[in-house]
């Protein structure tokens, strides 16, 4: 999609809901920089969303939405879950793909679209849970890293299948008891972001969405590196309040817990040499253009008397 | 057996898919009343006859005629203004396809997964669905068959929908004018329109202004 095309026929302009023309007026579509802190002060691409009250999935939804560096280019693919309600509320591409295909659907549409626009950079971002990411799809998880296709994958780690009751996943940790899986788990939680690594992702991430900064910078270094280098993974906590007994207020709590020293999601990035260079470069070229505006800035202003 | 009838309803909770009675889509050139294909030229004088004896005739435009995402779309949308002008007709959008229930103004907005709140809340007799994309405009189709009393069409830009009681198929700018014109003769020829009164509902960023 091109951002010259989230226009309204102007015909028919009048008869349509405020939602839609927030989303033509104040949307951050072809913002350079945009960011989480746009939240608040332009519309969102996500409307509304279907989860539970207070569930985390929903701030990192937001978080991700306003981060992703050129959302009018990008296409989601999803898988089935608690992520699956949400897309259809959201004001970016997006493909729904069978259960654990995601990475191979995305592998497809990666090679399609870069043959299909070549002057075009067309991000692709597969968002799923853990139980498409990890258990079910994770052959076509782990073979599209082997092939070190140009996409990003994001896991919405909520430690179990949250959507169909509770039952047990690879990323649950060891001895937890969920409503569907009473006897408790008896293997550790899978290390996906260091499998990750070792299978050939050139940025790994892992951490919660308790700090919007922290998602923003890993989300857009994902998008950045995998448009140019090869495969990234961000493996986001998003605790499921209501199948580990919290309320909804609780949600942000259990990821300040989760991160902090001891805790299962203490931030941890791998990044490769050549991604390193490559976040080098963007910080560089980021902190010139920021004196360059300043300088300007600088000259604009009057001299006084 | 005899012929299935795609009529309007209430017909059942869970309506058959009119396919699956042996309704079947019309060639290039034809349409299809109530399940029966017919001319294409027939269909448009039907149509307008079923607008003209409304009472609250409707227009349901989809995305793809509310957004400008080609300069055919602007063209449609042009021909649809003209059409509900002809009628006059109300023009309710289906803006996207995402569940919007229960946030929904049933007044001024449809949405496929519950189109029937529209219907019902408007009290909806005659409508038709222009720029849905077909499997969208398949459910809301049946979905209205099944629980609301309006005589629905479909202004297909594909093959048409067996499930609308009258379905015309590859819908273009000339096709939504032609049915412009056969509501211009029948008015001419004296059909008058039963449409109750109503003030179009007119909507900015900051909420509804009309």
């Amino acid at each position: 999609m091109n951002k010259d095309k989230i226009t309204l026929c102007e015909e028919l302009a009048d008869i349509m809901p405020p939602e839609y023309h927030e989303l033509v007026e104040t949307a951050t579509y072809g913002k350079e920089g945009r960011g989480w802190k746009d939240i608040g002060s332009s519309k969102e691409l996500i409307e509304q969303h279907s989860l539970c009250a207070g569930c985390p999935e929903s701030i990192a939804f937001r978080y991700i939405l306003a981060s992703l560096p050129a959302p009018e280019n990008t296409v989601f693919v999803g898988s089935t879950g608690c992520t699956s309600l949400v897309f259809p509320h959201v004001a970016v591409q997006n493909i729904h793909s069978l259960f654990g295909n995601q990475n191979a659907i995305a592998s497809g549409l990666k090679r399609t679209l870069k043959r299909r626009f070549p002057d075009v950079e067309k991000d692709v971002v597969v968002l799923a849970g853990d139980g498409a990411t990890v258990d079910i799809g994770l052959d076509m998880t782990m073979q599209s890293w082997f092939r070190q296709e140009k996409f990003t994958t994001i896991c919405f780690d909520n430690e179990l299948y949250a959507n169909t009751g509770g039952q047990e996943s690879g990323l649950m940790q060891k001895g937890f008891v969920a409503k569907m899986a009473p006897a408790g788990k008896n293997f550790d939680k899978v290390r996906l972001p260091e499998i990750a690594r070792e299978a050939g992702c050139h940025y790994v991430a892992m951490l919660t969405v308790s700090k919007p900064n922290r998602v923003e910078k890993a989300i857009r270094q994902a998008v950045m590196i995998a448009r140019e280098i090869g495969p990234t993974y961000v493996q986001l906590y998003t605790p499921c309040i209501l199948e580990i007994g919290k309320q909804s207020m609780e949600g942000l709590d259990e990821m300040k817990d989760a991160e902090s020293i001891g805790g299962r999601f203490v931030m941890k990035e791998y990044i490769s040499d050549q991604a390193q260079q490559l976040i080098d470069d963007m910080e560089a070229e980021e902190k010139a253009k920021k004196k360059a505006a300043k300088e300007a800035k600088k000259a604009k202003k009057p001299v006084s008397a | 057996m005899s012929q299935y009838q795609v009529k309007a309803g209430p017909e059942a909770f869970l309506p058959p898919a009119a396919a699956s009675m042996g309704v079947i889509l019309p060639d290039p050139g034809e349409c299809h009343i109530e399940g029966r294909i017919a001319p294409e030229e027939e269909g448009y004088e039907y149509a307008a006859r079923k607008f003209l004896e409304a009472k609250v005739p409707t227009i349901f435009p989809g995305p793809l005629v509310l957004w400008n995402w080609n300069e055919n779309a602007t063209k449609k949308a042009k021909a649809i203004r003209a059409l509900a002008d002809a009628l006059p007709a109300r023009l309710i959008p289906m803006a996207d396809y995402r569940p919007k229930y229960p946030k929904i103004d049933a007044e001024a907005e449809i949405n496929p997964n519950h189109p029937n709140l529209t219907i019902w809340h408007n009290k909806i007799d005659v409508c038709i669905f222009v720029g849905v994309h077909c499997h969208q405009a398949n459910l809301a189709l049946k979905i209205i068959r099944g629980g609301t009393d309006c005589f629905t069409m479909a202004m297909c830009a594909q093959a048409g929908h067996e499930d609308a009681c009258l379905s015309f198929r590859d819908a273009s700018v000339e096709k939504i004018t032609k049915l412009m014109d056969a509501v211009n003769k029948l008015k001419k020829e004296g059909v008058k329109s039963q449409a109750e009164s109503f003030v179009q509902i007119k909507m900015t960023s900051s909420g509804r202004v009309a």
